[in-house]
């Protein structure tokens, strides 16, 4: 492994710009993660016509900065107001408000700063040597590989992602279908363009994920369903005792494991590696009974994962160029606009930009665990922004910065249609996110299938005949058929059941 | 017929908080206590936490004055949910504290003191802070 790229990245990231930058990404990713409702994905999608005018490596050391940021900062309000900022931050609020509640609030605060960061550190040292080697295997991956993966992608964050799995495929069917829209990049046919001129060369990435994630969240967190507000919680400055930081340190460590593995998955990420971590830690202790009332355990390890799988996420973005979850996604658009396509080549033909993201995240990291504990009541006394005010303001800056992209007064009613399809999508229950991931992967999709039809001469069993491709097929079909094969094991199981009570 | 105090924890607050259980003692009434959050955010400076509200309650309850919290949010206008509680609970007393306002803050900011003094159509009680 070539070691004088990994020190160059570092070049990049000290340079002041991009220092400015990774904190203001951190700082922001922070603060939306304290704000109930808006995500890192919203936030990323708000914030992408700014970083149009910066260089590729400094807009993504910032839009990082708020992916992994926004981890730390859901933790403050899941600990002092039972409320989590962020959905990756939900199981924190079982044990976190308990430890709150007990006046220990101070220890589960810095407990998981300090299990954020060494997930968060863990993960990326994991990345520094796992990446290289994954971009250099998929630099035999041809068109069928880039097929079924992507198919695989979309099927995975499909039917792992949290909610319905028929409402996520039928978001993204949908996804799929708007990436379809515009000239054919084959045949030059028209599809889907209605004779207007603005959809000729399809729908932008931007507006999509702009009204889907931006307005969409916006206008559904305009509904007040977050019930009464809450007294300021107490401050409190205590940090975890000797004995606490020993008591928690295998489930910081177990959670660095789960978290990194889980974010590389695609539809893993965050929100479910948290979950897998408090569950395991939960199984595995020898006093389950004191999870819920308060154990530490219970706020490290979902901490520590949430973080490990956000850092982790990127793997697959980086060295194959398939996003792994929404935000990630968003992120993938952000380079697409600068002209960079993420792929097995970034590493060898960008190593600036590839490292230097990659070494911010060391950076970003010391920043966040530096800053979280002292800034907590600054952020506490953002809450008491009302939605009134802030959703306004924040309606302008997406419609503003749509416009900004492309000078295109198109863009704005795109952005607008798709934030009402975002309001009602959300409302009945569908996730937004397939929709995005599979508009992203669906062009991805398109292109490399169909430039392996011809390959094959139009003979679809290529796809398993070639040995990496058919191992792609394979972990298809078995996405597909688990779940299928899971019910019929399951009812069986019941019949027997029935039979014997009989 | 009770005495309505409008709360917020601030010495103002307190001061017409003590106010308002001297005038409850005096006329054999009791207490309810409007402190009324803004609605739509998620913390509110102006709301008093469990912990607080008991403390006071038991002070009232030395002075044998029993205390009830309102916790009604508001939307733009607080006045109208001390209207609203004083119609509610036939409040004989609405005991408010006073803050000084420079002219400036007051044409910008208006004044809820104000307004509850005029438009609340109930004797109203205004107290200072200590200085």
């Amino acid at each position: 492994m070539d070691y004088s790229s990994v020190i160059q990245g570092f070049s990049v990231v000290l340079q002041p710009e991009n220092l400015l930058y990774c904190f203001i990404g951190v700082l922001v990713g922070m603060l939306v993660g304290v704000l109930p409702g808006l995500g890192p994905a919203a936030t990323v999608a708000i914030l992408l016509p700014i970083t149009l005018n910066v260089e590729p490596v400094t807009a993504i050391i910032m839009l990082a900065g708020i992916f992994y940021g926004a981890q730390y900062g859901g933790t403050i309000t899941s600990v002092l107001l039972r409320l989590p900022g962020e959905a990756s931050s939900v199981v924190t609020v079982f044990d976190g408000y308990a430890m709150a509640r007990d006046g220990r609030a101070g220890s589960a605060l810095g407990i998981a700063a300090i299990g954020s960061f060494v997930g968060g550190t863990v993960s990326i040292v994991a990345l520094t040597f796992f990446a290289p080697f994954v971009a250099r295997f998929a630099l035999d991956f041809g068109p069928p590989e880039y097929a079924v993966l992507a198919l695989l992608g979309i099927l995975l964050v499909a039917s792992v992602g949290s909610g319905s799995r028929l409402k996520a495929l039928v978001a993204a069917g949908l996804g799929l279908l708007l990436a379809t829209v515009g000239r054919d990049g084959f045949t030059g046919a028209e599809r889907f363009t209605f004779d207007s001129l603005a959809l000729t060369d399809g729908i932008d990435f931007v507006p999509i994920a702009m009204g889907l994630f931006g307005l969409g969240e916006i206008l559904y967190n305009l509904e007040d369903r977050s019930g009464r507000a809450t007294a300021p919680p107490k401050m409190v400055r205590a940090l975890p005792s000797k004995d606490e930081v020993k008591q928690s340190s295998g489930a910081i460590g177990r959670g660095s494991v789960i978290g990194f593995l889980l974010g590389i998955l695609p539809g893993g990420g965050a929100v479910l590696s948290s979950m897998a971590a408090y569950a395991y830690e939960k199984k595995r202790s020898k006093h389950p009974e004191r999870f819920g009332q308060g154990a530490i355990e219970g706020v490290a390890a979902p901490e520590t994962a949430n973080n490990a799988a956000a850092t982790s996420s990127f793997i697959p973005l980086l060295t194959l160029g398939i996003p792994a979850n929404a935000t990630i996604a968003v992120i993938f658009g952000a380079l697409l606009i600068q002209g960079v396509t993420p792929g097995p080549q970034l590493i060898t033909e960008h190593p600036d930009l590839f490292w230097g993201v990659v070494n911010s995240m060391y950076v970003g990291n010391i920043l966040l665990l530096i800053m979280s504990i002292p800034l907590i009541g600054i952020f506490v006394r953002i809450l008491r922004v009302r939605g009134t005010i802030l959703a306004p303001i924040t309606v302008l800056i997406t419609l503003i910065g749509a416009y900004t992209v492309a000078n295109s007064v198109f863009d704005i009613m795109l952005v607008c249609v798709f934030g009402a399809l975002g309001y009602l999508m959300k409302k009945f229950g569908f996730e937004p996110g397939p929709l995005v991931l599979a508009f992203v992967l669906g062009s991805l999709l398109e292109s490399a299938l169909r430039r392996s039809l011809i390959l094959f001469d139009g003979d679809p069993s290529g796809f398993v005949t070639r040995p990496i491709s058919g191992v792609l097929v394979l972990a298809l079909v078995i996405v597909v058929a688990a779940p299928a094969l899971r019910a019929l094991m399951t009812r069986r199981q019941n019949r027997a059941k029935n039979e014997e009570l009989v | 017929m009770t005495v309505l105090v409008s709360y917020v924890p601030t010495p103002v607050g307190d001061a017409a908080f003590d106010a308002g259980l001297d005038e409850a003692a005096r006329r054999g009434e009791n207490v309810v206590v409007v402190n009324s959050p803004h609605g739509g955010a998620t913390v509110d400076a102006d709301l008093v936490d469990e912990a607080h509200a008991q403390r006071l309650s038991e002070r009232a309850e030395q002075r044998g004055v029993t205390v009830e919290w309102r916790r009604d949010a508001h939307g733009d206008d607080v006045v109208d949910v001390v209207q609203r509680v004083a119609d509610d609970v036939d409040a004989s007393l609405v005991v408010i504290g006073l803050r000084r306002r420079s002219p400036v803050g007051k044409l910008l900011l208006g004044s809820v003191a104000q307004r509850i003094l005029l438009h609340v159509d109930r004797p109203v009680l205004a107290v200072k802070a200590p200085a």
